[in-house]
């Protein structure tokens, strides 16, 4: 795999379009979406319910398949789930009949070429990365929501991904620990450099975390704005330059929104 | 004042049990018909003695342990395989479901013909008490193993065999647990009406002492098996099934 190619995006869409049948008819959950992800960028995918920004992060991580269009990993077709593209959920679905350092080498294991060692060690290197290296031996059910969250995050990063997905990771916490957690995605996010893709319908979360922010609108999902993000990092959530962005995506979002409607 | 738990069940028991002595004694009923407690436990410790009791509980269990876990072992996979595989579970589901509502002693008579009086006739019986339960609980619980375990698994590149072994079948696992008391239960119930209906040549039980009690006339025999038999269900339940359930919930964080 040609990494150092610097041209070539970590992720590529190419007018991806996906269909559901449900009950209620044929529901096109995101239309004609084409976007180039850069090998290191933190990229956002921000919308209302309804925009199938879920439903990309579904294909990118090849839970579902498109209807039409392609999706790139590298060069690669995207086709099966797999350790190159690690999911963060919404809730943390760590395994309740493991214990927090087990559920951390689950990914780790299934990674070959590593001794027991080494998988040992880098399952406790990223514990300590996000401050639970004294809780190895405690069971999820012990943990506070934040704190299984942090786990879930470990877990997805230590088999080293080469994208790190997260769907809606932070809606189910409360406010103090969700700004914590924005901290340590971005100390991780400039330590390791990873790619990571987020969904959420949080705009200011969006803005204090992407490099770039794709606004989605919904029925059907189409990308409306890519709004380019140039804070200085570490950001915090309640910094005034920030809100003032946020408030131009939201801006955007509602008139996208409106003329939906009118239409 | 608050009492340790075990005193007013113990107090109860021996109120009733005393009540009953008294009530037999004072000669109200036939004696042949309602043994007292007293000689119950005469015949249990006569029959301890003589280690006929102990022998017949143990040829008992041997047969209740092997058809259970033959019963299990075929139970699990074909659940498992009903779960994965719609036709399968449209058929062999369906079958399980119907086979599962037949009370087992209606296996006897087959088994009498199929394998005459042996040993393989009541295991086939207990066999087919266990099974079909299994089949079920096995089933369900795979099948509301939460999807999201399933996601993450295959996300973190588990797949086939690894994906069952290490997020189906532990998500499973408590569901499981239960659909295999039930199974013990079905399989203990299908094992003493086998014994008890049919005289096994290969070894003498528990169903065989019950049924060798009524025809002596010895009402004191009959309960006193029954209570043997009430006996070792509890026991199973306390000392394999309680701890094995309890363990689940606790290191799940579920409940009590």
């Amino acid at each position: 795999m040609s990494n150092d190619k610097v041209t070539t995006p970590a992720l590529t869409l190419r007018n991806v379009t996906k269909r559901f049948e449900g009950t209620a008819g044929r529901v096109t959950a995101v239309e004609d979406i084409s976007l180039d992800v850069r090998e290191g960028e933190f990229l956002v995918l921000v919308g209302p319910s309804g925009c199938g920004k879920s439903t990309l992060l579904n294909l990118l991580a090849g839970l579902e398949h498109t209807n039409e269009g392609k999706i790139l990993l590298g060069e690669e077709p995207v086709r099966l789930p797999g350790r190159d593209r690690l999911v963060m959920f919404q809730q943390d679905a760590l395994f309740p009949w493991l214990n927090v350092l087990e559920n951390v080498l689950f990914g780790l294991r299934l990674k070959p070429g590593l001794t027991e060692e080494e998988r040992l060690e880098s399952a406790r290197y990223y514990l300590s990365l996000v401050g639970l290296a004294d809780k190895e031996k405690a069971r999820p059910h012990e943990l506070s929501g934040g704190m299984r969250q942090r786990v879930a995050l470990a877990r997805s990063l230590a088999p080293n991904p080469r994208v790190l997905l997260m769907d809606e990771p932070f809606s189910a916490l409360d406010a103090l620990t969700r700004d914590q957690l924005y901290g340590d995605i971005q100390q991780i996010f400039t330590k390791r450099k990873k790619t990571i893709i987020l969904v959420t319908h949080n705009i200011r979360e969006a803005v204090c975390l992407g490099d770039r922010v794709v606004l989605l609108s919904p029925h059907p999902g189409r990308i409306r704005e890519v709004f380019e993000i140039n804070l200085p990092r570490p950001r915090r959530i309640n910094d005034p330059e920030l809100a003032s962005l946020a408030a131009k995506v939201t801006a955007a979002l509602s008139s996208h929104l409106n003329e939906g409607v009118n239409s | 004042m608050k009492l340790p738990r075990p005193v007013i069940p113990t107090l109860l028991a021996a109120t009733f049990l005393g009540g009953w002595e008294w009530f037999v004694q004072a000669g109200h009923v036939n004696e042949v018909l309602v043994p007292a407690p007293s000689h119950i436990f005469k015949w249990f410790y006569e029959s301890l003695a003589n280690g006929e009791l102990l022998s017949a509980t143990c040829v008992t269990m041997r047969r209740l342990i092997i058809g259970f876990a033959i019963g299990a072992a075929l139970g699990v996979p074909l659940g498992a395989l009903c779960a994965r595989v719609r036709w399968i579970r449209d058929t062999l589901g369906v079958l399980a479901l119907g086979l599962q509502t037949l009370p087992s002693v209606c296996w006897v008579p087959l088994a009498l013909l199929w394998f005459g009086q042996e040993e393989s006739a009541v295991l086939f019986v207990v066999v087919m008490g266990t099974v079909w339960a299994v089949v079920i609980a096995v089933q369900e619980s795979v099948l509301s193993v939460q999807p999201l375990y399933l996601r993450a698994g295959m996300t973190m590149g588990s797949q086939g065999w690894h994906l069952w072994s290490r997020v189906i079948f532990p998500a499973a696992l408590p569901g499981i647990v239960s659909g295999m008391k039930q199974g013990w239960a079905f399989a203990w119930r299908s094992l003493m009406a086998a014994e008890i209906f049919v005289v096994i040549l290969s070894g003498f039980g528990l169903g065989s002492l019950l049924h060798a009690g009524r025809e002596l006339l010895r009402m004191d025999q009959v309960m006193g098996v029954m209570a043997v038999v009430v006996g070792v269900g509890l026991l199973a339940d306390i000392i394999f099934f309680a701890p094995l359930e309890r363990w689940l919930r606790h290191s799940r964080g579920l409940g009590r």
